[in-house]
C-alpha cells in the first residue's frame, strides 16, 4: 500500500471572517506538491463549500484531507444539527442559511450540489442531532 | 485583455498589488453571491462584485481569479487589503455601478462563459 499523507484542521465556530483559511492552506500544500491546476481548483472549490458549510450550520467542525497515489479524500467532520433530508439539500437552489449569510454572499443553495460537481463521488453521513460526515474523493 | 486594460475602461482604481498589474484577463463575472461564483466563474476571471468582505477575496482565491473589481465606490477595509496582497490578488475599485461596469466589460468582447455553466 502506498504512502498517505495526511492533514488535519479544526474548523472554529461561526467566525464568519475566518472561514476557508483550511482551504487556502490545502490549496497551497496541493501547489507544492506538484498536483494538476485543474485538480487543485476541484479540491478547493469544493472544500471551500464544504468549509464555509461547517462554518454557518455547524459551528465548526474536522476536516481531514488524504492524499494517496492516486486520489484525493476530504472528510469533513461535526457535530452540528445534521441534515434532515439530504435529497433537498443536494437540490440546487435550496438553502437553509439564515439572512445574516446570505448577506455575506452564501446560502444560496449551491453548496452541496457544487461539491458533488467537482468531485468523483461524495457521500453524506448524517444523523439529527448528532452531526454530518461528508468524504468527497477526487481521483488523480 | 490585461488588467491594466479594465482599470482604464472602468476608471478604477488599483488598491492592491499594485505591480501585478499586466496580467491576462479572458472572462469575467458579476456577483454579489458567492455562491454562484464558486459555481460558474471561468478561468483567467476578474470579479465585479458590490459584496465586500474577506470571503469575497477567499472565492477569488479558490477559484484563481485574477482580479476583484469593487463597483459603485464601495472600498475594502485595511484587512481585506493584507489578504489581497498575501494571496496576490489585485482590488480595483470602479465609480460605475454593476449594470454599467458589466456593460462597458461585455462591449469590448468580454464574455462571462457558455450559460451550461
Amino acid at each position: 500500500m502506498a504512502d498517505i499523507l495526511e492533514f488535519t484542521y479544526e474548523i472554529s465556530d461561526d467566525d464568519f471572517t475566518r472561514a476557508g483559511e483550511a482551504s487556502s492552506d490545502v490549496k497551497k500544500k496541493l501547489k507544492k506538491l506538484g498536483v494538476s491546476p485543474d485538480v487543485i481548483r476541484r479540491v478547493s472549490i469544493a472544500l471551500y463549500e464544504g468549509e464555509i458549510n461547517m462554518v454557518i450550520h455547524a459551528n465548526g467542525g474536522k476536516i481531514t484531507i488524504q492524499i494517496s497515489e492516486d486520489s484525493i479524500t476530504m472528510i469533513l467532520d461535526d457535530k452540528g444539527p445534521g441534515i434532515p433530508d439530504i435529497d433537498k439539500a443536494m437540490q440546487a437552489g435550496f438553502s437553509t442559511a439564515p439572512d445574516n449569510v446570505r448577506n455575506l454572499g452564501f446560502g444560496a443553495g449551491m453548496g452541496l450540489p457544487n461539491m458533488k460537481k467537482n468531485t468523483d463521488s461524495i457521500n453524506i453521513e448524517t444523523k439529527i442531532g448528532v452531526g454530518t460526515k461528508v468524504t468527497m474523493v477526487i481521483n488523480l | 485583455m490585461t488588467i491594466q486594460d479594465v482599470i482604464k475602461l472602468l476608471d478604477a482604481t488599483p488598491l492592491t498589488c499594485k505591480d501585478k498589474l499586466d496580467g491576462e484577463v479572458m472572462s469575467a463575472c458579476g456577483s454579489d453571491m458567492m455562491s454562484d461564483v464558486l459555481a460558474f466563474a471561468k478561468c483567467k476571471c476578474v470579479l465585479l462584485t458590490g459584496l465586500c468582505n474577506p470571503q469575497v477575496i477567499r472565492t477569488a482565491e479558490m477559484m484563481d481569479i485574477v482580479a476583484i473589481i469593487f463597483v459603485r465606490g464601495k472600498m475594502p477595509d485595511e484587512a481585506m487589503m493584507e489578504l489581497s496582497e498575501e494571496m496576490e490578488i489585485p482590488l480595483l475599485a470602479t465609480p460605475h455601478r454593476m449594470f454599467s461596469a458589466c456593460g462597458i466589460l461585455y462591449e469590448t468582447g468580454l464574455r462571462g462563459g457558455s450559460m451550461d455553466g
